[in-house]
Parts: structure tokens; sequence; C-alpha cells
């Protein structure tokens, strides 16, 4: 007997949480902005112009050290597939004397256990994982990030 | 054979000798219309075989090469202007165009048996028929592609600066043609394993041997070298 009526007690106190729970969904403005998507998913939406990307062929400043260099210059339609890889037409370290193109670093030789290979371990090998152009659109949300150099009590 | 002699001798004694009942009027006029009817329906015919619809009719070219030219700058692109497939792939001058056509009669031979009719057939293929395509644009200067880019029209100011200093020092001096550098800018590109960059030098001008042979190759020839000291 005093079994059932701690299950019932349960039962009663699980339905009373899910009843007010849902009054409350209901009821309680919504104070959290949708995250994704449009409010009507299925309508007509504008979308923004496409930004351009920035291909001025300047070599950047690494805003910290281990930062993979950016893309300076244009990659449209470089085709980038296991049979093929367009950036290391020119970043191949046998190709960079004729190319001019900086050559792809020695970590890329590297496998996970620190081996050196004699070409690009397969890991590197897609390069726009890491590597990738700027463009001229403007941060959604505003960067606070500051140089590591600039950073502490006496420096500003 | 004696029987197909026979034919032709008939033959010649027939068309040796003056018409007998139709005036020379009929058959020099009869002759000029049905020159003229002929040549006619061939090109007609020609310029039919020569469409995009004609090339995308077989699944072939439909569902391979005319999907992956479509996300490309000749298929769309800013300005309109596009290039159809024998834009690139055919000669436009009349005597390389048949010349081009009776080679294709390769590819009808490909379709009637199915040389690459998957896509994974496709695929095995692909490397073997790039080349094809590479060599017949190196060999012609990359014409087709100077149908529409012309070199001297191309302003290298408007150009990117990398861009630039290329062209200036490959294709303005005649060293390199388009297709050299300019390899699946319409399709994409088979297993390039092996195959270098365009922009390089051939091997015995390089005054440094920096790209290695197959490697298979060089073991072997390794082993020759050694086997003949010992």
């Amino acid at each position: 007997m005093r079994f059932r009526s701690s299950i019932a007690g349960a039962l009663l106190g699980g339905m009373l949480v899910f009843v007010g729970g849902a009054i409350y969904a209901q009821t309680a403005p919504q104070v959290v902005p949708r995250v994704t998507g449009a409010a009507s998913p299925m309508g007509d939406i504008p979308a923004p112009a496409l930004a351009r990307p920035v291909i001025d062929d300047k070599r950047l400043m690494r805003n910290y050290p281990e930062q993979p260099p950016i893309i300076p210059h244009s990659i449209d339609n470089y085709q980038l597939t296991l049979k093929t890889n367009r950036c290391l037409d020119c970043h191949r370290r046998q190709f960079t004397e004729g190319s001019g193109a900086p050559m792809i670093s020695v970590t890329h030789f590297m496998d996970r256990n620190g081996q050196v290979l004699a070409d690009v371990t397969p890991r590197r090998y897609f390069c726009t994982a890491c590597h990738v152009q700027q463009t001229d659109a403007q941060p959604l949300v505003p960067s606070t990030f500051k140089d590591m150099l600039l950073v502490g009590p006496e420096k500003k | 054979m004696q029987r197909l002699k026979s034919l032709l001798i008939w033959f010649w004694r027939i068309a040796s000798r003056p018409s007998a009942h139709l005036s020379l009027g009929f058959l020099a006029l009869g002759g000029f219309v049905c020159g003229v009817l002929f040549w006619g329906a061939f090109n007609t015919a020609l310029e039919v075989t020569n469409t995009e619809k004609f090339c995308t009719s077989c699944h072939e070219m439909r569902n391979n090469v005319f999907q992956e030219l479509q996300h490309t700058p000749h298929f769309t692109n800013r300005s309109g202007v596009r290039a159809s497939c024998p834009d690139c792939h055919v000669p436009h001058d009349w005597t390389d165009k048949i010349a081009r056509k009776m080679q294709a009669s390769k590819e009808v031979w490909g379709k009637i048996f199915g040389t690459i009719d998957t896509r994974q057939k496709f695929q095995d293929h692909r490397l073997e028929l790039a080349k094809h395509e590479w060599a017949r644009l190196k060999a012609n200067d990359s014409l087709e592609c100077r149908n529409c880019h012309s070199s001297v029209a191309m302003d290298f100011t408007k150009q990117t600066r990398r861009a630039a200093d290329i062209h200036g020092k490959f294709l303005v001096t005649g060293e390199k043609t388009c297709i050299d550098c300019h390899k699946g800018i319409a399709h994409e590109l088979p297993d390039m394993t092996g195959i270098e960059p365009g922009w390089r030098a051939p091997p015995e001008m390089r005054d440094r041997q920096t790209f290695r042979d197959n490697p298979r190759h060089e073991l072997m020839r390794y082993l020759a070298a050694t086997e003949a000291e010992r």
C-alpha cells in the first residue's frame, strides 16, 4: 500500500512539474532571440551580397605565432581534391624555386608521431582546412582579441 | 575479286561515254542542284553535331563533364558570355574541324561499346582522355582558347600583379601556351599524381633536377647501377 502511494505521489509531482512547465513555456515572454534560421524558413529571404575576397598579395603579420598564414591571393576555382591540389602546384617544396611562392612549412611534412615524411603529410593535405582567404565583410561580433605582447600590466 | 573488277569496268564504260538520252544541260544543271543539296545537307548535319545539345544528348557527356562545367566561369560568370562544348573542343576552321570530326569516329565506337558508360569507367579513363585534350591544345598553341582570349587584347594592368607577371613571362614570350597552366578550368581534373605544373621548364632544360621521377624507375636504375659495380 505504501509502495503504491509513493508511485502515485511521484506521478502526481511529475505531472505538476510538466503542466507547470508547459504553462510557463506558453505564457513567458521570449527573451532569447532566435539563434538560427529565419522566422519563416520557407519564404523568400533576402540574402546579403557576397563579400569580396582580399587578393592584394600582401603577406600579413600573424596575430599569434601558431596562426596559419592567410591566403592573400585569389583561389577561385582552385581544385583541391584527393586527385589534385592546385595550391601545391606552387607551394610544394620542389616548385617554390620556380613559382616564388612560400614553401609549406616543415610541420606539414610531419605525421602525428612527429615522423618527417618526404612529402606533405595526408593530415595537412587539405590546405583550406586551416588557411583561408580574408574578405571585406565586417565581423558580426566585434573582436576583443589582443596581441599577447600587448597584454600585461605595464604595457599598452 | 573478278566480279568487282568486271563491275568497275562496266561502270567505267558507262561513265566514260557521252550520254545518249539525257541532255547536257539537264546533266550539268542536275549535277549542280544535287551538289548544292548534298553540300547543304552535309553542312547542316555537321553543324547539328556541333552543338551542346548534341553533345549532352549522350549520358556520358551530360552526367559527367557537363555537370562539372556548370559551376565554372566558362558556364556562368559576371558578363554572361559562355562557352559551349564545341567552342573549346572542336576547331573552328573547316579543314581542322573535319579532321577532328573524323577522329570523333573513335568516340562513336566508345559510345557503342560503352567504354565510359558508368561514372567509374569514366573516372578510370579520365587521365587518358584529358591527356588527349592537353596534347591537342598544346599542339595547336591553344587555338580554341585564343578564339576568345587574345593575348594582344589582354590588358595586363587590369590583371592582378601575379597574373600579369606570369603572363608577361610565359605567355607573351611564347614560352608556354594557355593549356600548360590552365588545365582543368572547365572540368574536374584527373588524378594528377606525377603531372608537373605547366609553368615548369621541361626536365632536360632545368639546371637542378628537383622533381623526382617515378620512384620505381629510380630504384630499378639504382639496382642496375649497383649490379654493374659488383
